[in-house]
């Protein structure tokens, strides 16, 4: 029996719209039935179908089924379940309406054949997930949630003055491969690099993502990042550029992981890493590759899904993710610990885990391919997740020294969706066919043979020797409290003491040439204006900063936008 | 420790024997490398066991690197909110 053709985004929306008015099991049971009845659907639905609207002298396809978008159409609802059920607990009306909202929009975003209904779905997502940040109600998820909504604002800028730019130059606005010949194509992909974590815009991930709440982060990890794979998967496949950002997104995080405190924040770098692989994959764009890009960013959802739920349980019971504060768990949380270990094995890709499947086929692309350096790269990325993500996450949450903390097992709807995630992980792991059956290109590819597993077991295995050497001769660095600062930096720190050193020099001048001395007093609003800017230099002058750089960028790309129609 | 038992993982004895069982499984690994004829792509590979050297290397070398980053990025708790 199949359900009535609806748009994948109603459940969502509908969901969304009745846990607004409904409460406690009732809303818990809506929100649960939305990817259920999503899902359902899907499942009778016809690769080739489009549902195409003419508006405004513009083809608007809302929904467009193929291999690619009924892909990441599964992901999403399975992604959606599991994150509810990890929140079931949960009552807060703004993060669980935010948060089905939201995983509405990346469903719709998939669904999406045009470049305008992607940009609306584009902002719901954007906008939506900036609420699942706030939820955390502290000071500290407020300023990140702001900076973070900065960034997805900025993408959807860029989106949207592409699209216009490239609709204006080619007349069509169908949402497939368009290559980057032309500007618009350009701003288009930075608007979908911003959320994929590109080198230097990635730190939207790392900031935003350990502030949140302990469900909330799971729902954030989902989605944005996959849907912009996704999106790239789209419309750059074979892009040269991208393996070039892939293999620096892949090397770049693995470091600051290492010395980073708080576990949520080195599952970010993670992330990050993580997606240098997908990129990469993109970039190369081999059938074998694009496969495996698109296979990695399915297994990502679960594994990845599956170590910030370990986190979100530590933190949900103990109330602390830092790993200078945790230890010694394992007794007290025995199940999490597992689960943990499940998720942190997978990620590094043994045999029989899920991310062994689709990482390969990235790695033998690249070998096929002849791209060694990259492959090289790549290979040392891969030893460095083992140490960040496969090995300090469960030690030093769970085992390293006691941290005296004594917490009871997570509740019962955070370890079931933590074995559903756990059982994925294996499951595809023991039978890739799962997952290979569903992927958008032919597969010729076995990834259980021996040279794959034999050089993938010593790879690990010295790594993993590696750690041992570390910490036995006292060379591995002891976790500290610290902020350690990364590329976002310039616009929180070196940006404003610019601006600042600006300011004061105009200040100066103004104060030796009467003139213009004398026309600032006179201008009373602009006194006014420069006296409390002065004094929110303390706090809030990073993101004041990045305001005005955002409305800086809107209108040079409304500028572009005008230059790109008259060039017609 | 006389009050509370101590946890398996904390036992220097259980410690001792997963530190074994990792020693042996890498020269298992390593006998493998010569017993057994893998593909070979590039002119890395034909190095006798160079995943497993690879991987040791890839480690410590993050770690260490690591470290040095440290003293260039490292600030206190506080450093953005101030």
């Amino acid at each position: 029996m199949t359900l009535p053709a609806f748009h994948p985004f109603l459940p969502f929306l509908i969901a969304a719209a009745l846990a607004l008015v409904t409460r406690g099991w009732l809303r818990s049971a809506i929100l649960l039935a939305a990817p259920v009845i999503g899902f359902w659907q899907l499942l009778g639905a016809e690769v080739g179908t489009m549902t195409t609207y003419r508006i405004m002298d513009m083809q608007i396809v809302p929904y467009r089924v193929d291999d690619l978008s009924l892909m990441f159409g599964y992901l999403f609802h399975l992604g959606a379940f599991l994150a509810v059920l990890f929140a079931l607990h949960v009552r807060d009306t703004m993060q669980q309406v935010s948060g089905i909202l939201y995983a509405g929009s990346a469903v719709g975003a998939v669904f999406a054949g045009d470049f305008v209904t992607l940009f609306i779905f584009w902002e719901i997502l954007g906008l939506s997930s900036a609420f699942l940040v706030w939820a955390a109600r502290d000071e500290r998820s407020l300023n990140a949630g702001i900076r973070y909504l900065l960034y997805q604002v900025l993408s959807g800028l860029l989106l949207m003055a592409g699209l216009i730019w490239h609709g204006y130059a080619t007349g069509d606005l169908s949402f497939t491969a368009i290559g980057l010949q032309s500007p618009a194509a350009w701003l288009i992909f930075f608007a979908f690099g911003i959320k994929a974590g590109f080198p230097l815009l990635h730190n939207w991930i790392t900031d935003a993502y350990p502030t949140s709440t302990a469900t909330g982060t799971v729902f954030l990890c989902a989605f944005t990042t996959k849907v912009a794979v996704y999106a790239l998967a789209r419309g750059f496949p074979g892009a040269e550029p991208l393996i070039y950002i892939g293999a620096i997104m892949a090397c770049y995080p693995i470091f600051f992981a290492v010395i980073e405190n708080d576990l949520r924040r080195v599952l970010s770098y993670s992330m990050m890493n993580q997606l240098g692989f997908m990129v990469c994959g993109i970039g190369i764009g081999t059938t074998l590759a694009m496969n495996g890009a698109v296979a990695h960013a399915f297994n990502d959802v679960f594994f990845k899904g599956l170590l910030f739920m370990s986190m979100g349980a530590v933190l949900h019971m103990t109330g602390r993710t830092k790993a200078s504060d945790l230890g010694g768990l394992y007794r007290s949380m025995p199940v999490t610990a597992t689960l943990c270990i499940i998720g942190a094995m997978t990620i590094s890709a043994f045999p029989l885990f899920s991310a062994f499947v689709s990482k390969s086929m990235i790695m033998a692309a690249l070998l096929e391919e002849g791209r060694w350096v990259i492959w090289l790269a790549m290979l040392f990325a891969s030893a460095g997740v083992l140490e960040h993500a496969g090995i300090k996450i469960p030690y030093f949450a769970f085992f390293a020294h006691d941290s005296g903390i004594r917490a009871k097992e997570a509740p019962l709807n955070m370890l079931v969706a933590m074995s559903l995630a756990a059982a994925v992980c294996l499951g595809i792991g023991f039978n890739p066919g799962l997952l290979y059956d569903i992927l958008p290109f032919d597969v010729d590819y076995a990834p259980y043979d021996l040279t794959h597993v034999l050089t993938q077991l010593q790879l690990l295995a010295f790594a993993i020797l590696g750690v041992v050497f570390l910490h036995r001769s006292g060379l591995y660095p002891a976790e500290i409290r610290a902020t350690n600062i990364d590329a976002e930096w310039l616009w929180r720190k070196a940006l404003p003491a610019v601006s600042r050193k600006v300011f004061a020099t105009l200040q100066a001048l103004s104060v030796w040439t009467g003139v213009i001395r004398k026309r600032l007093e006179t201008e009373g609003a602009y006194v006014a204006s420069r006296n409390s800017l002065q004094a929110a230099l303390t706090r809030s002058w990073p993101t004041g900063s990045m305001v005005l750089w955002v409305g800086v960028f809107l209108a040079l790309m409304l500028l572009a936008g005008l230059i790109g129609g008259a060039g017609r | 420790m006389a009050t509370e038992q101590q946890g398996w993982a904390d036992k220097p004895r259980n410690r001792q024997l997963v530190r074994r069982a990792i020693y042996l499984a890498c020269v298992l690994l390593v006998v493998a490398d010569f017993l057994v004829h893998r593909h070979i792509s590039t002119g890395a590979e034909r190095l006798p066991a160079f995943y497993a050297l690879y991987g040791f290397v890839a480690l410590v070398g993050v770690v260490m690197a690591a470290k040095g980053l440290r003293l260039l990025v490292k600030r206190d708790e506080e450093y953005y909110d101030r």
